[in-house]
């Protein structure tokens, strides 16, 4: 069924053939390109574009083309991660909260006001940089960030969810809290849960690229794109497709998973327009 | 609707709350002693323990954890915000002056992105499946993914490398120089305005297309209400309570973007101040920088709260 709204929605088919695009270029990457991603090459240096090197190199010599692939590893492991991290964080706090109301609904939900109350980037930037920066904690950071948005969900979801009679029921035949939970409840918040997580994989990986714009995350010589960008301005005037290219790589990504989402959504359940 | 106010406004104090201890708090986890930096800034070669205690004791750093926080909070209150060791200056001085910096370019993009977000979401929502609704719509899902440091840079180049129309970077008062601060305003505001219109225009769509589905949209049209009155006075106002949601979130995500774009467009404002004092490990900046930034996000929702009982009365007696 899913399929068959995917085939009718071109975009939402786009979406998905660019990710596995993506996933191909970034499990095959040295494959792909002939040229080393980190080996630095002067003599070749700020090359335009040629047919050797199609979007020309960068300031130390290296194949523009072969870091932007290389780039995608990166963006793509910021997207898993921090989205896991974000929905492990967030589904246990709404699932809490929802179930059991009163206090410690109240306590979880304020806490997560608290954190809405901080910009998505700068709570990232500012989190990132304490824990000590680097890629790990860009990803920590963010999935931090992130988590909030499913706590919000879930917990609107189980509130009516648990109002259910097979819930009663259960309670009834003596199931513990957790088996409720766990095996009934969650079964029941999962289409939601996949659609946001879907859509999370792409903004998860638009604030990576920003952070690594500002400075933030993978060392040196790897590769991400917002970096590339930041590397690339100062050549804007004689070679601007160093800094132009690895965003419409951020774009088109970032563009795939909203599409795959809103597909997803839809597929699934689509009364949740509205919501998410 | 004074007691739903008074609700919202306790509840706005608690989150006040919790937001000043976990900025405290977080803050703490920052590597590396504050005073470090401070000695290595201020070439101060000979450190002696009396001297390095008394700096500890300038800057309150020899008090519990506990202390401190009250300290702070109490300083906030008598508007000192504390003491930026990287600028060596008041923060309360250095974020008076980059406060209206930000606000400006800030509330310019907030309203722009309100009213045309809502306008276009409401006309391609009554235009369903027309033109305009296909353009509405691409628009925004491209908007939506469009890194804006990125369409910054791409701006910069064409229109001030290639075309040289508008000036590369900087900012300049309105009152100073009002033509030279509108065309550096322009990129900025353009691309702020238009990502959060992405958002905007999105739900408002959605939402409107929901309520001309309602039966009671049906029936001032078969009442033969002239157009304009079914749309201002009936989806409009009905449609709107979700549109505000997003625009209360629409304002944080706006001063999210303000953090990268001053950065892109070098505006001194408090976004590249904070980047700044991030990486300069100054704590009592970054603090001050994060409260400020929280409390205002904090009262633009309790705004949102207040027009939802304006607007929607069953929300005041719930």
């Amino acid at each position: 069924m899913i399929l068959r709204v995917f085939l009718k929605r071109w975009v939402s088919m786009f979406g998905l053939i660019i990710i596995m695009m993506t996933v191909v270029a970034a499990i095959f990457a040295p494959l792909l390109t002939p040229y080393h991603p980190y080996k630095t090459d002067l003599p070749n240096a700020l090359l335009n574009p040629s047919w050797e090197h199609i979007l020309g190199t960068d300031s130390l010599g290296r194949d523009s083309l072969t870091r932007i692939i290389y780039g995608s590893q990166t963006a793509l492991l910021v997207g898993l991660l921090a989205t896991g991290l974000a929905a492990s964080i967030g589904i246990t706090m709404g699932l809490v909260a929802g179930y059991f109301s009163g206090i410690v609904n109240m306590l979880i939900m304020r806490f997560v006001d608290t954190l809405m109350a901080f910009p998505l980037i700068l709570l990232s930037l500012v989190l990132a940089v304490l824990l000590g920066g680097g890629l790990q904690n860009v990803m920590i950071a963010v999935g931090i960030g992130l988590s909030v948005t499913y706590a919000r969900v879930m917990c609107g979801i189980v509130l009516g969810v648990k109002e259910n009679d097979y819930i009663l029921a259960e309670k009834a035949m003596g199931a513990s809290n957790l088996r409720i939970m766990l095996r009934h409840i969650l079964a029941n918040c999962f289409p939601p849960i996949i659609v946001l997580i879907t859509m999370n994989m792409g903004a998860a990986i638009m604030i990576e690229a920003a952070l690594s714009y500002l400075g933030v995350g993978i060392e040196p010589p790897g590769a991400a794109w917002g970096a590339m960008v930041t590397d690339g301005y100062r050549y804007l005037l004689t070679n601007p497709v160093l800094a132009l290219a690895p965003g419409i790589a951020i774009m088109l990504v970032v563009f795939a998973f909203n599409m795959v989402g809103d597909g997803l959504r839809d597929a699934l359940d689509p009364r949740l327009r509205g919501l998410l | 609707m004074t007691t739903y106010i008074i609700r919202r406004i306790i509840q706005l104090v608690i989150v006040l709350i919790l937001v000043t201890l976990l900025v405290f708090f977080v803050m703490r986890l920052l590597p590396g002693d504050p005073l470090t930096i401070y000695i290595i800034q201020h070439d101060i070669d000979q450190l002696s323990p009396e001297l390095e205690a008394n700096l500890r004791h300038k800057f309150g750093l020899d008090k519990s954890p506990a202390m401190q926080y009250i300290d702070w909070v109490s300083g906030i209150f008598r508007g000192d915000l504390g003491h930026s060791v990287e600028y060596n200056e008041s923060v309360t001085a250095l974020m008076a002056e980059r406060i209206p910096v930000t606000l400006h370019l800030g509330l310019l993009s907030f309203a722009i992105s309100s009213v045309l977000g809502t306008l276009a979401g409401l006309l391609a929502a009554i235009r369903r499946n027309g033109v305009l609704d296909t353009v509405v719509t691409s628009l925004s899902n491209i908007g939506i993914c469009t890194p804006h440091f990125w369409l910054g840079i791409l701006m910069i180049y064409v229109f001030s490398l290639k075309l040289g129309w508008l000036p590369t970077q900087g900012y300049t008062s309105p009152f100073d120089d009002f033509w030279l601060s509108t065309r550096q305003l322009v990129m900025p505001v353009f691309i702020l305005s238009a990502w959060s219109m992405a958002f905007v225009s999105r739900q408002a769509r959605s939402s409107m297309l929901e309520v001309t589905r309602q039966d009671y949209i049906r029936t001032a049209w078969s009442k033969g209400l002239r157009e304009r009155v079914v749309i201002m006075r009936h989806i409009l106002k009905n449609g709107l309570i979700p549109v505000i949601t997003v625009m209360g979130i629409q304002f944080s995500r706006i001063i999210g973007g303000m953090v990268v774009l001053e950065v892109v467009f070098n505006i001194p404002g408090v976004g590249r101040l904070m980047v700044s004092s991030v990486f300069g490990q100054d704590y009592q900046l970054v603090q001050a920088g994060v409260l400020i930034v929280a409390v205002a996000v904090v009262l633009t929702n309790l705004l949102v709260d207040i027009s939802y009982g304006w607007i929607d009365p069953k929300i005041r007696y719930n």
